[in-house]
């Protein structure tokens, strides 16, 4: 079963029946060194990693006193460090710029075809920026979602032209034509690569010439199945141009995501929505109580 | 993370050195620290929890060297079990049929469009006429992006009626015999395992074409779930193969242990940049490097173990010097050579050998000569002036080599000592010896 089917069911279930395997362990009321040790594979093979994970087990051992039971406290745990502002950061006015960053295959550019189409959907204008203009057929995959299925205006120039330019004329176009939303595509880029992770800065600069402002939110997509290395990705994206929140993508496969958590927990970045499908409506809200329990839920169908 | 990581280390071996046999007790840090190491680098924790016991278990009992602690001796046979997990050598594409079939088979976004191009750019090199086939019609643009490829690279692309990936793949069929291509390439679109249809259609396209390579391709990057996917992969399509992704990025790469520990499967190449000729052969004593991430600690352990050796080079330099090199030394010498492998390996290694001619060492050679001088008594080994002809004789039967053989190695050992004399005055002329067969060997 997958992910998605899960944080689905948990939504239907109620706390009782969703814990399965941590509920039998945590059950016996004791928290010996087995116990947690269980509780620690279960939080490591959802990529919450070592680190994040012995932080979590520290707060259970100190905060259980305070609930009912020890699976009511992990649970509240990790909600807790999922908490937090998840709203978008629409400005007060004029266009809504949102910039949509990653490292290479992780779902942007299908991402931001549905956040196109939700925002529509809540009556917005949208314009979309091809700023991937690296990638082969980049420009084309955008043109797809613009055109044949969200239904929004798209802004390009040629494969190889400068990104910034891309970002700068849809941005001015939104100004100019009383638009009130648009998504800058970037190529994908692995945080390492200096150079390019400059040149984002400077795409980010170059749109702040017509929005001083802007972009009002700049989404990290992350892929659910990323391990470790997501939190180098949270890092190094903040580090060159301010990340205001996290996409999960891909969560409708095994993966649990749990490297969110981590990220949230080290930088306190936001998950704003996850993702699960690649069909246009499959884009949520995040919900930290759903993701909680279908992490924690996975062993049982083992 | 890292640093922690570090400093943790260097704490741990302040322990006491050289503590005789690894017991469970004395490298319980080392454990606990590969054991983070190796989740760090996202290995799948049931295999990390596997690996070490099985190490652990292996190690128990071993004798500590002389300058190294039972923590970073246990360090160093997890590497060393970890590179020869990883596989000794790389292994390369089979090519069967004529067409050969290749599908590229993974998950969305794992850089399976990008691999096809990259692979039919290295195999055209190599002189093989390709046909690349766009068969993902599921995502938006993505027999776009392969035609941009083929174009670049100068490999003809097909994507039939761009709408069905079994008809295309169908087409292709008819396509590749007429055009007489060496390999057929197919990129297929990226998809769950758990997504039962998809991986229908690449069972149907794998029994139609039934290809001699299906690779996976895995990012680099992916955590704990990638066990689960290359297992459902591998049982469904039984992959030849794996390809490692974006590992020009910062990721340990852990799942290059958790996919060959679980699938028994290689891995054929690795992607290094986002263009073209960004694919490499894949090194496994690098990955395992990389996995375990002790960089420091390794090379501390193999510069201990390599200081060894340098007392002997240094010891053997200064008789070199002074031209007072034994046959015990040159005995010596042969069998070092001899552990690092065969002869031709070696040079083939040396910068610019490679364009040398006639390469082929007689290896066969190095083992008469260690018989003939261990058919030497001490006395000959050190003074061979003394080696009359009745002493030649008595060398030569009891080493089963006949009598010109025995004269022969005197004569080369006598003309290298000379040489040696020669270079240490300064004067290299004599260096011409060398290629004259100057050594005895």
């Amino acid at each position: 079963m997958g992910f998605f089917d899960k944080l689905k069911r948990g939504l239907k279930k109620t706390n009782e029946e969703t814990f399965g395997k941590i509920k039998k362990i945590l059950s016996f009321g004791k928290l010996d060194e087995d116990t947690l040790e269980e509780i620690e594979e279960i939080l490591i093979m959802g990529d919450v990693g070592v680190e994040c994970s012995e932080r979590i087990i520290e707060s259970l051992q100190e905060r259980k006193k305070e609930f009912d039971s020890p699976e009511q406290a992990l649970q509240a745990i990790m909600v807790e460090m999922l908490d937090g502002e998840r709203e978008l950061n629409y400005p007060s006015e004029g266009p809504f710029v949102i910039s949509v960053v990653g490292v290479n295959g992780a779902g942007k550019t299908t991402t931001i075809g549905k956040i196109a189409k939700i925002l529509k959907n809540n009556g917005k204008e949208v314009v979309l920026a091809a700023a991937d203009t690296f990638r082969a057929a980049a420009i084309d995959q955008l043109r797809v979602w613009a055109q044949e299925r969200a239904e929004v205006t798209l802004i390009s120039h040629q494969h190889g032209a400068d990104a910034g330019a891309v970002a700068f004329d849809a941005v001015q176009h939104a100004k100019s034509k009383n638009k009130d939303c648009v998504i800058i595509d970037t190529a994908g880029r692995l945080h390492t690569k200096t150079n390019l992770m400059n040149e984002l800065a400077k795409v980010h600069k170059v749109v702040k010439k017509v929005i001083p402002e802007a972009p009002h939110e700049i989404l990290l997509v992350i892929d659910a199945t990323t391990g470790q290395n997501g939190l180098m990705q949270a890092e190094k994206f903040a580090e060159a141009v301010g990340v205001t929140g996290i996409v999960i993508t891909k969560l409708d496969g095994t993966a649990k995501g749990g490297i969110a958590l981590s990220i949230k927990e080290r930088f306190g970045i936001p998950i704003k929505f996850i993702g699960v499908g690649e069909g246009i409506d499959d884009l949520k809200p995040f919900d930290p109580n759903d993701f909680v329990n279908a992490l924690l839920q996975e062993t049982e169908d083992e | 993370m890292f640093e922690n990581l570090q400093e943790k280390l260097s704490k741990a071996f302040k322990s006491l050195k050289g503590q005789g046999k690894i017991s469970e007790k004395n490298i319980k840090e080392a454990i606990r620290m590969v054991k983070m190491s190796l989740l760090e680098a996202d290995v799948n924790y049931k295999i990390v929890k596997g690996f070490i016991a099985k190490v652990k278990e292996k190690a128990m009992g071993e004798e500590v060297m002389k300058s190294l602690t039972p923590d970073q001796q246990f360090i160093k046979i997890v590497n060393d079990e970890l590179t020869k997990l990883m596989g000794e050598k790389t292994e390369k594409l089979k090519f069967v049929h004529r067409p050969s079939y290749l599908m590229m088979v993974g998950l969305q976004g794992s850089g399976k469009t990008t691999t096809a191009a990259k692979l039919s750019r290295k195999l055209k090199s190599e002189g093989k006429k390709i046909l690349l086939v766009a068969a993902d019609v599921y995502r938006p643009a993505a027999i776009n992006q392969l035609e941009v490829l083929g174009e670049e690279i100068g490999v003809d692309v097909f994507a039939g009626d761009r709408k069905n990936a079994l008809k295309i793949v169908e087409d292709t069929q008819e396509l590749a015999v007429k055009k007489n291509v060496d390999c057929v390439i197919l990129d297929t679109a990226g998809r769950l395992h758990i997504d039962e249809k998809m991986m229908d259609e690449l069972e149907s396209i794998k029994k139609m074409v039934n290809p001699d390579e299906i690779l996976m391709v895995i990012d680099a990057m992916i955590g704990q779930d990638a066990l689960t996917t290359a297992k459902s992969f591998n049982e469904r399509l039984e992959v030849t193969g794996f390809v490692l992704t974006k590992l020009d990025g910062d990721a340990r790469g852990g799942v290059a242990l958790s996919i060959r520990e679980e699938t028994g499967k290689p891995i054929k190449y690795v992607g290094v940049s986002e263009k073209t000729d960004g694919i490499e052969e894949f090194h496994p004593d690098r990955m395992a490097n990389r996995i375990l991430g002790m960089g420091d600690v390794l090379t501390l352990i193999e510069k201990v173990e390599q200081s060894v050796d340098q007392e002997k080079a240094k010891e053997m330099e200064k008789k070199f010097k002074k031209a007072q090199f034994t046959f015990d030394d040159f005995l010596d010498q042969l069998k070092q050579i001899q552990k690092m492998g065969s002869l031709s390996s070696i040079l083939g290694m040396l910068p610019g050998a490679n364009k040398i001619k006639n390469l082929d060492v007689d290896e066969s050679r190095l083992t008469r000569i260690s018989a003939i001088i261990q058919s030497m008594t001490k006395k000959e080994r050190k003074n061979p002036k003394i080696i009359n002809y009745s002493r030649k004789k008595r060398i030569a039967s009891g080493s089963g080599q006949p009598l010109s053989e025995v004269t022969r190695l005197l004569k080369n050992f006598e003309d290298m000592k000379k040489m040696m004399k020669k270079m240490n005055k300064g004067s290299f002329k004599g260096l011409k010896g060398i290629s004259g067969g100057g050594f005895p060997f």
